[in-house]
């Protein structure tokens, strides 16, 4: 299947009257996803886990054939290790409280990478906070990226967690995560892999990869809004303490005491997103229909069309690795002088959806002196018209503003 | 004219990279400090209120063109003015830009500060040209 192909499938590209360049915030739905969360709520929907009906337990199957599929997917050793959640923020937001507020002690230490997504970032501070620990970050070079020897120099003896980003969200930077975890490991750390941007986008092997966790969201890679994911190494989940209590999550409740219920259900309190789950399995039987070695090239091709296109503008910063065989397909950028929010604006009125701001990334703009960015980010679906017409924006933005910037 | 030329007019392009508002002041009575978390527009307003009466106002501080556009024409206008006044001229601004109901006369009372009233047909950034008006409203109530 060509992008073009494959564009077709998405009922929001009809008329083809927008570029979409913000994945990396949200992707589109296609018509197969859409279309399975409709025929449930059609003709599945009950309370899954607790009627004794038929209609129940199909809501009960579907929810569970959802998780095998996000097992399957990530090549999770079994379904239970796969927890839904609302999304990857959620899922962080488990571990830092079930298993960081617990396990962590005095003068540990937690290490995470300076492109960490607030989500990663903000939960660690509060863990350190509470823990008396130290949160300490491992900084990227000039170009984006993450030394060796920068992994070296902060992954040692007395850290117990090591927060990263598979692809940074601002950068585009692709990290050697393998690489990390190897390190972390071999001084008893263990590894929280945040895969918001790079479960959607490239082949996740949790077991090849060796982490300790794995988080990501549905809504960035084809599925409904409010349906993200948590895997967990099995003997990590089951000593964890639960994060919500509630219905569905327990076993015997007394008034006094309670036992809770086995993996997955620990984690799940409350009545479960069976809507978005199966919404989700069908995203991964459309990603699997078209193949991520499909999606890696269709995404490399723009990601060097796009590289090349923005660097012929000489009145452009591009920001991140240079190197593209270490980039995803997230570019961030700026008009020398122009501030994002008014080229975001510019972009908009021709039909160009990018972001602009700090990207929930606000440490990582600090560390390289920069206030905000725009940023493009692709998809399967995008095109090189849709890459031409953000590049035909950015020059009408530079003809507008170019006689009042000060140089 | 569409909604992007009536926003990013020669007043606004000009006032947004004006310096003569930008700096800072050498016997401030107050500052306030405003921020929009989401965009990371960030400005310091400084005073000197003499008596009832804004004696001087600058800024410092970055954002977009907008932001920085509306903070200078903000400090054009409310210079020399009481607090009154100058609460009823921001309430006034903060009404326009929201597309709330506003007077003819009303929106001549706030003199240059007009020339932002088409922000009010782009949703997305109104907060951009809110935030010094905020700001200032907060630095006043607290004198």
């Amino acid at each position: 299947m060509t992008n073009y192909e494959i564009r077709k499938d998405f009922p929001i590209f009809d008329g083809d009257k927008i570029a979409y360049l913000d994945s990396g915030a949200t992707t589109q739905r296609p018509k197969q996803v859409i279309e399975a969360v409709d025929n449930f709520y059609r003709t599945a929907n009950a309370n899954p886990h607790r009627g004794a009906y038929e209609l129940s337990i199909e809501a009960t199957n579907i929810y569970e054939n959802a998780r095998k599929k996000v097992a399957s997917f990530i090549n999770s050793p079994s379904p239970e290790q796969i927890i839904f959640t609302r999304n990857s923020s959620e899922s962080l937001n488990l571990i830092a409280y079930s298993y960081g507020l617990n396990n962590l002690k005095k003068d540990d230490k937690i290490v995470i990478s300076i492109m960490e997504h607030h989500s990663n970032l903000v939960p660690w501070q509060f863990v350190s906070k509470k823990c008396g620990c130290l949160l300490e970050y491992m900084y990227v070079n000039e170009e984006g990226l993450l030394t060796d020897e920068e992994i070296e120099k902060k992954i040692v003896p007395g850290v117990k967690i090591v927060g990263i980003t598979q692809i940074s969200n601002v950068l585009g930077t692709i990290n050697d995560v393998k690489k990390i975890v190897k390190k972390a490991h071999e001084v008893g750390a263990i590894v929280v892999v945040d895969g918001a941007q790079s479960v959607p986008h490239i082949k996740t092997d949790v077991q090849d990869l060796d982490c300790d966790f794995l988080v990501f969201s549905g809504h960035k890679m084809l599925s409904p809004l409010g349906i993200g994911v948590l895997y967990g190494k099995k003997e990590l989940l089951n000593k964890m303490d639960p994060f919500l209590f509630g219905g569905d999550m327990i076993e015997y409740v007394y008034e006094q005491e309670t036992t809770f219920a086995p993996l997955p259900a620990k984690f799940e309190a409350g009545t479960q997103n069976v809507g978005g789950a199966v919404g989700l399995a069908a995203a991964i039987d459309y990603i699997n229909s078209i193949g991520m070695d499909t999606i890696k090239e269709i995404e490399e091709e723009l990601t060097k069309y796009l590289f090349d296109e923005l660097s012929k503008l000489d009145f452009v910063t591009i920001y991140g690795p240079k190197d593209l065989s270490k980039k995803a397909g997230v570019i961030s950028f700026n008009i020398n002088g122009v501030h994002p929010h008014d080229v975001a604006s510019v972009l908009d009125s021709v039909g160009v959806c990018v972001r602009s701001g700090n990207h929930c990334a606000q440490p990582l703009l600090r560390s390289m002196d920069i206030d905000s960015t725009v940023r493009a980010s692709l998809y399967m679906y995008n095109t090189k018209e849709d890459i031409d017409k953000l590049i035909n924006g950015l020059n009408k933005t530079y003809d507008m503003f170019k006689k009042w910037i000060k140089k | 004219m569409d909604n992007l030329e009536s926003m990013y007019t020669d007043i606004i392009m000009e006032q947004s990279t004006a310096t003569y508002n930008k700096h800072e002041l050498d016997n401030k009575t107050d500052s306030e400090h405003g921020h929009n978390p989401s965009c990371g527009d960030d400005i310091t307003l400084e005073i000197i209120m003499d008596g009832d009466k804004i004696s001087d106002l600058a800024f410092t501080g970055h954002g977009c063109a907008i932001s920085q556009a509306s903070t200078s024409i903000m400090i054009d206008v409310l210079k020399g003015k009481s607090k009154d006044e100058a609460l009823k001229m921001i309430s006034i601004f903060l009404k326009m830009v929201k597309r709330e109901e506003v007077s003819e006369e009303e929106l001549d009372s706030i003199e240059d500060a007009r020339a932002l009233q088409n922000i009010s047909n782009m949703p997305a950034r109104v907060k951009c040209a809110e935030l010094a008006w905020y700001t200032m409203e907060k630095l006043l109530e607290k004198n």
